[in-house]
């Protein structure tokens, strides 16, 4: 069926997305599995928990680039995505989430998701990244 | 790791070393996995052999820094592409126009040097982003707003340089053209101060922009003449009130006149917010109309309707009225704004209606009046730019949905400059529906443009980028047609990705591209050993020309 979906107000205005022609590559599956995979894997990351995490930075680092999409609410589209994909199974919310090991929040920072575009060091630094994940994956 | 077309690995390395003592080696990215982000994450070229690449990245915390880099750029023929806060994506993203340059990252330059309230202006570094600047102004307790483009993580200065829009007032949601005085780093490492601040006891460099003598300003903006390092702004004052009203039109055949009256309304002043035309009957809706139809809509579309928006004969009109009985549903709707004490808006507002009463049949809707600051309430509903507020809500347009189970991955953006007339508005669909049709493309729905520029019209096609080379092949093919079809009808972009620079700029020929000759005449002049951002917005220095061309 040649379904047009009507996609408004990004860009300056207001726009057709034409989609249709929008191909699930073979590379974003293999980011999705290695992504699964990072989860649990350490190698690639160890150096994160070398030094002891700054909770309190982590949490600074969250608001300051992550709040704006992944906040509960209304308008945060990465907590309205990720409420699709995971139906209530998990929170939507990153902050609200028990199960972000550190491999995994460093992994989507350095790698970019979807529209999620990835952070340069200058953005977030190793440092500030090391105390994110921490923060991410902090037991209440 | 890839070098520039004509530098060795000795030649590189010896760069590296000299930025490495004068940054220090901390802010000296060599390493791949640091380099590869600063590719451009929606990149249309995405793993092809086209895809631009920087060969390394630095960032200076200082002007004196970035001077010392550019005499080592010229010492060494190695070029530097500077980057604000690297956030255009959808225009090339943080990777350098020409493969091989190095990324001159602005980012830890990020202080907000100044906010006058009185004067309504502040005077920031490239990294401040507009997050950061509206911070600084709630810190400071300054009722001043800022016009944000949707994405909040950009930068006012690199917005502002790539030539972006917003939405407030027409003379702050042009970018380049509200900002007051420019330092800017030669590329021989000389720092330019323009307008007032080329007086040194100039008080006033936020004040009065041309200064004296001819406003050079804008050939920093979308060019590679120098690397601006502090750029003042005018903000808007907060308004008292801003009322949002919309008008609704029945037949197809009143776009015209709607367009008429709003760009007289808009010209003299009494339509002082952003305006935009919408079509209620094909739910296409004003862009930043919070009472607008749901941007993830995935309602199939009704054929004939489409169809007869295209084509606009007699029996299309018939079929389009007879819709508009059965639905309900207007055929176009324009959206206006005012910002100002509440009792001028209303004023304005009556003013408006006035003037539309000539269409036939026309009605206003109730109107949205709104005073600050927000409540919660209202924030969880408002588009935040146009209220000043910087967001990232506008990543809903891509997100996934029930209809739409993958995210979009990325997007470009095809957005002609066409007349401010409905005539303009038909034909451009018609001519831009075509070329989707040769090039096997599905027709959108009948589009309306965007009025974020005064007195012209702008389209916007956003089509995805993937991480398929076929896909992305695919939609470049589109383009490559697309941008000549209409500049034959003399519509030429405002902006668009670093694929189509040379396309885009191939367009704008007249006298034998006698525009692209002096561009490098000045470029050949200011950056003889072509060191800064080669090939952006199609202007290449003398060493790369003959390659490129
Ligand atoms: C969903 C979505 C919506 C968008 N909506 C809008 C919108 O409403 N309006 C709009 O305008 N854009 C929009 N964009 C495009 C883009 O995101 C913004 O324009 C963004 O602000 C540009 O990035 P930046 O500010 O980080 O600039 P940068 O990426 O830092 O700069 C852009 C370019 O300007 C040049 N440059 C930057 N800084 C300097 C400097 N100091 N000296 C010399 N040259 C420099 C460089 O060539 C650089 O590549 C949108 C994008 C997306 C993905």
């Amino acid at each position: 069926m040649n379904k047009t979906l009507l996609i408004a107000a990004a860009g300056v205005v207001a726009l057709v997305l034409v989609t249709g022609y929008f191909v699930v590559s073979a590379s974003k599956e293999e980011l999705i599995v290695s992504a699964e995979n990072a989860n649990g894997e350490v190698a690639a990351v160890a150096a994160l928990k070398e030094a002891a995490a700054d909770l309190e930075n982590g949490e600074a680092v969250y608001d300051y680039w992550c709040a704006a999409c992944h906040d509960p609410g209304p308008g945060h589209p990465g907590t309205q995505s990720l409420a699709i994909k995971y139906d209530r199974e998990r929170p939507a919310a990153l902050e609200e989430r028990t199960d972000l090991s550190p491999e995994l929040t460093a992994y989507f920072v350095r790698n970019g998701f979807a529209l999620m575009p990835f952070f340069r060091k200058t953005e977030i630094s190793d440092a500030d990244l090391r105390d994110l994940s921490a923060y991410l994956a902090r037991e209440e | 790791m890839i070098l520039p077309p004509d530098v060795s690995q000795q030649q590189f390395d010896q760069a590296i070393s000299l930025f490495q003592r004068a940054i220090g080696s901390d802010w000296v990215f060599t390493a791949e996995e640091d380099v590869g982000l600063y590719r451009d994450a929606y990149s249309p070229f995405w793993g092809e052999p086209e895809e631009r690449m920087a060969s390394a990245a630095i960032a200076p915390a200082s002007v004196e820094e970035v001077q010392a880099v550019m005499r080592i750029a010229n010492e060494t023929s190695v070029p530097l592409y500077p980057i604000s806060t690297g956030k255009n994506l959808g225009y090339g993203g943080s990777a350098p126009a020409l493969s091989g340059s190095v990324v001159l990252d602005l980012k830890r330059m990020n202080r907000v040097l100044d906010i006058d309230e009185e004067n309504a202006s502040v005077l920031v570094e490239p990294g401040a982003s507009y997050f950061d600047l509206y911070r600084e102004i709630r810190a400071a307790g300054a009722k001043l707003w800022i016009d944000c483009p949707d994405p909040g993580w950009g930068s006012p200065i690199g917005n502002a340089l790539d030539r972006g829009g917003g939405y407030t007032r027409a003379q702050f949601r042009n970018h380049f053209d509200s900002h007051c005085g420019m330092e800017v780093v030669l590329p021989n490492g000389e720092l330019l101060r323009t307008g007032m601040g080329a007086l040194p006891e100039a008080q006033t460099w936020q004040q009065y922009k041309p200064g004296f003598g001819p406003w050079v300003d804008g050939l920093f903006s979308q060019s590679n003449f120098g690397v601006v390092t502090k750029m003042g702004f005018w903000m808007m004052p907060e308004p008292e009130a801003c009322l949002i009203g919309r008008f609704y039109a029945d037949r197809y055949e009143d776009l015209p006149a709607l367009v008429r009256i709003l760009t007289h309304l808009e010209n003299a002043g009494i339509v002082n917010g952003m305006p935009g035309f919408g079509s209620p009957l094909l739910q296409r809706r004003v862009p930043a109309d919070p009472q607008g139809d749901d941007p993830n809509d995935t309602t199939a579309i009704d054929q004939a309707l489409h169809d007869a928006f295209y084509s606009g004969d007699a029996a299309a009109r018939a079929l389009i009225a007879e819709r508009v009985k059965s639905t309900g549903r207007s055929c176009w709707s324009a959206l206006v704004k005012f910002y100002g004490p509440e009792r001028m808006v209303r004023l304005q507002w009556e003013l408006a209606k006035e003037r539309f009463a000539e269409i036939e049949n026309i009605r206003a809707g109730e109107p949205e009046i709104y005073g600050f600051p927000l409540s919660d309430a209202e924030l969880e509903k408002v588009h935040k730019p146009t209220f000043g507020i910087p967001s990232l809500s506008v990543f809903n347009y891509g997100i996934r949905t029930e209809g739409r189970p993958e995210p979009l991955q990325g997007h470009q953006a095809f957005s002609p400059v066409i007349p401010r007339n409905g005539e303009a508005i038909f034909e451009a669909n018609k001519v831009f529906a075509e070329i989707f049709k040769e090039e096997g493309l599905p027709v959108p729905p009948f589009s309306l443009p965007g009025c974020v520029w005064e007195r012209t019209l702008m389209m916007i096609f956003i089509f995805p980028t993937t991480k398929d080379p076929a896909v992305n092949q695919k939609y470049r093919r589109a383009f490559h047609k697309l941008i000549p079809r209409a500049a034959e009808r003399g519509w030429g972009e405002y902006r668009t990705p670093v694929a189509y620079y040379d396309r885009v700029m191939a367009t704008y020929s007249y006298g034998d591209h006698a525009l692209r000759r002096f561009h490098e005449t000045i470029k050949d002049s200011l950056d003889p050993n072509g060191i800064l951002s080669p090939g952006r917005y199609g202007i290449w220095p003398q060493r790369n020309r003959k390659s490129e061309q």
